[in-house]
């Protein structure tokens, strides 16, 4: 029995255009596709690589490697307090310009120039070289034509987005409605940082399909809820309030009775105490007016919303006035690496910065639980025994991301088998 | 010089787990069995209540080296708390060898 309310059609997938037919998976197993993917999704797309936080003044940068485009990215800001990003890389013979002990770790800081390691070639924050050692011995070396090779780079709510596309749309047009929606949420005010990794053994979109349905939490994250509502949670099984997609994006708004719990037996006794949980504090800052592209079922059992902005980049905002971003970087068809952090309003005391410590380790519980069931299902994806798979209603999202995956790669290619690959049911 | 409050002086036995990163935190009761994380749980749990009233009145700039102690010490009941009150066990069930460790942390 349907809880909440779906569109006339009768299920938001076929609401939102999409086949209902079972998909395969073969865009997830070997290197060729993923070969595909860097060339037509990850150095065609807008990819965000952080927040304005992390550059407070003219000189602060951050270096991103981005395996996904084949390349390492350096992001500052310039003496004229401007965002730029340059290819990490100096123009003399090619050493990586900045990193400290290991080449493959990304490092942060200020500085006033960039200095190569290699031969002391030195570049200013606007990318111009500006000093060669032993510039006599060259021939005829005209520094203007040896600046970094620039990025483009642009900002929109405080997230720092690049793109290695030549002509690329500009940033707010490519996210779309669903970033027009959440325009105006006070992000900023949210500087409390708490940052995680992993090295995930599994292909980049299957932990997205992990956090874009909840189909399966009542089930994987069972022993998380007390027993009796544990049960309860199991039967009642899991819809959403809304689903939406624009273009290649997606989001779900989904419930969320736990901030605070309707009663006080449903949730854990570390909980009842410190007022705190997967859905952060129970009484969280005051965020103002929810911009409109929020709780868009305007549902008082409102609890969160998730976002995917193609391609690997998630945003969560939740109720209690917090958020947090997931970043799903590959590194090979088969292994990536997934960030999150999550962003607080800055405690007031050390009661508040203990019940933030209890949000963001709910989320680690969680996230482990995630984490191995995707090597599993990457292993057994590779074995190839099976090759369709059906998904229903609550995995319109993992639809739309598989088949928004092949469009990019068809369109690259140059296929005429533009459409998505659902196998047919006739076959 | 003593490691908590004086009102928390009885928990100064567990001092041991006053650890100010969350990698330290999950390292320790991983290494623990569930014996010494029952112990550390029972012990701290019900001072919690009075411990949460007593942050409240605490401001992070320019926290104590004694407040901050505190801070740590219930910052490891939250995360002793998920094996003593759900799994019963001191990993996440089925997290076998994944790892997902913290990089950025606010510390006062």
């Amino acid at each position: 029995m349907a809880h909440f309310a779906k569109p006339v059609e009768g299920s938001w997938t076929e609401h939102f255009g999409l086949a209902t037919d079972p998909v395969s998976y073969d865009d997830s197993i070997t290197p060729e596709q993923y070969a595909l993917e860097r060339e037509a999704i990850f150095k065609k797309t807008w990819l965000n690589v952080g927040r304005v936080e992390q550059l407070p003044k003219p000189g602060s940068f951050f270096t991103k490697e981005l395996d996904a485009a084949g390349t390492s990215v350096i992001v500052v800001r310039n003496s004229a307090g401007e965002l730029r990003a340059y290819h990490n890389m100096c123009r003399h013979r090619g050493n990586k310009l900045v990193w400290n002990d290991y080449p493959r770790v990304e490092s942060s800081g200020m500085c006033r120039q960039f200095t190569c390691k290699y031969h002391g070639w030195r570049y200013d924050l606007d990318g111009k070289l500006t000093f060669v050692q032993q510039e006599e011995e060259f021939f005829n070396l005209d520094r203007d034509r040896f600046g970094l090779v620039p990025v483009t780079i642009e900002e929109w709510q405080g997230f720092i987005f690049v793109t290695f596309n030549p002509k690329p749309q500009p940033l707010k047009d490519y996210l779309g409605r669903l970033g027009a929606g959440i325009e105006g949420y006070p992000f900023g005010m949210m500087t409390q940082k708490h940052t995680y990794r992993a090295e995930v053994a599994s292909n980049w979109k299957l932990f997205i399909d992990a956090f874009m349905e909840f189909y399966h939490a009542p089930v994987l994250h069972a022993k998380q809820s007390v027993g009796e509502e544990s049960r309860k949670l199991q039967g009642f099984g899991y819809e959403a309030l809304a689903y939406d997609i624009d273009g290649p994006h997606a989001m779900v708004s989904s419930w969320g009775g736990m901030a605070p719990p309707k009663d006080l037996s449903m949730v854990k006794p570390i909980e009842r105490v410190l007022r705190s949980g997967l859905f952060g504090m129970w009484e969280g800052p005051d965020v103002g007016e929810l911009p409109a592209g929020l709780n868009p079922a305007r549902s008082p059992a409102w609890g969160i919303d998730s976002f995917l902005f193609f391609p690997n980049f998630m945003l969560l905002v939740w109720k209690p006035g917090w958020y947090l971003t997931y970043h799903y970087w590959p590194t090979s068809y088969n292994t990536h690496i997934f960030e999150t952090s999550l962003y607080f309003a800055p405690p007031q005391n050390a009661f508040e910065r203990l019940q933030q410590e209890l949000a963001v380790v709910t989320f680690k519980e969680y996230g482990l639980q995630d984490g191995n069931t995707l090597e599993a299902t990457q292993m057994m994806l590779e074995s190839g025994a099976i090759t369709e798979f059906p998904l229903n209603d609550q995995e319109i999202a993992l639809r739309h991301l598989h088949t928004t995956c092949r469009e990019y790669v068809a369109e690259y290619t140059g296929s005429k088998a533009a459409a998505p690959t659902p196998i047919s049911a006739a076959s | 010089m003593a490691n908590l409050p004086t009102d928390f002086a009885e928990l100064e036995p567990f001092s041991e787990w006053i650890l100010p990163s969350e990698y330290d935190r999950y390292g320790k009761r991983i290494a623990s069995s569930m014996d010494e994380l029952q112990a550390f749980y029972d012990a701290a749990f019900p001072r919690l209540e009075d411990g949460a009233e007593y942050l409240k009145s605490v401001s992070i700039s320019g926290i104590s080296d004694e407040d901050r102690n505190l801070l740590w010490l219930f910052s490891s009941l939250v995360t002793v708390s998920f094996p003593v009150e759900a799994w019963r066990q001191p990993r996440v069930p089925d997290s076998g060898a994944t790892s997902i460790d913290v990089v950025v942390e606010p510390r006062p």
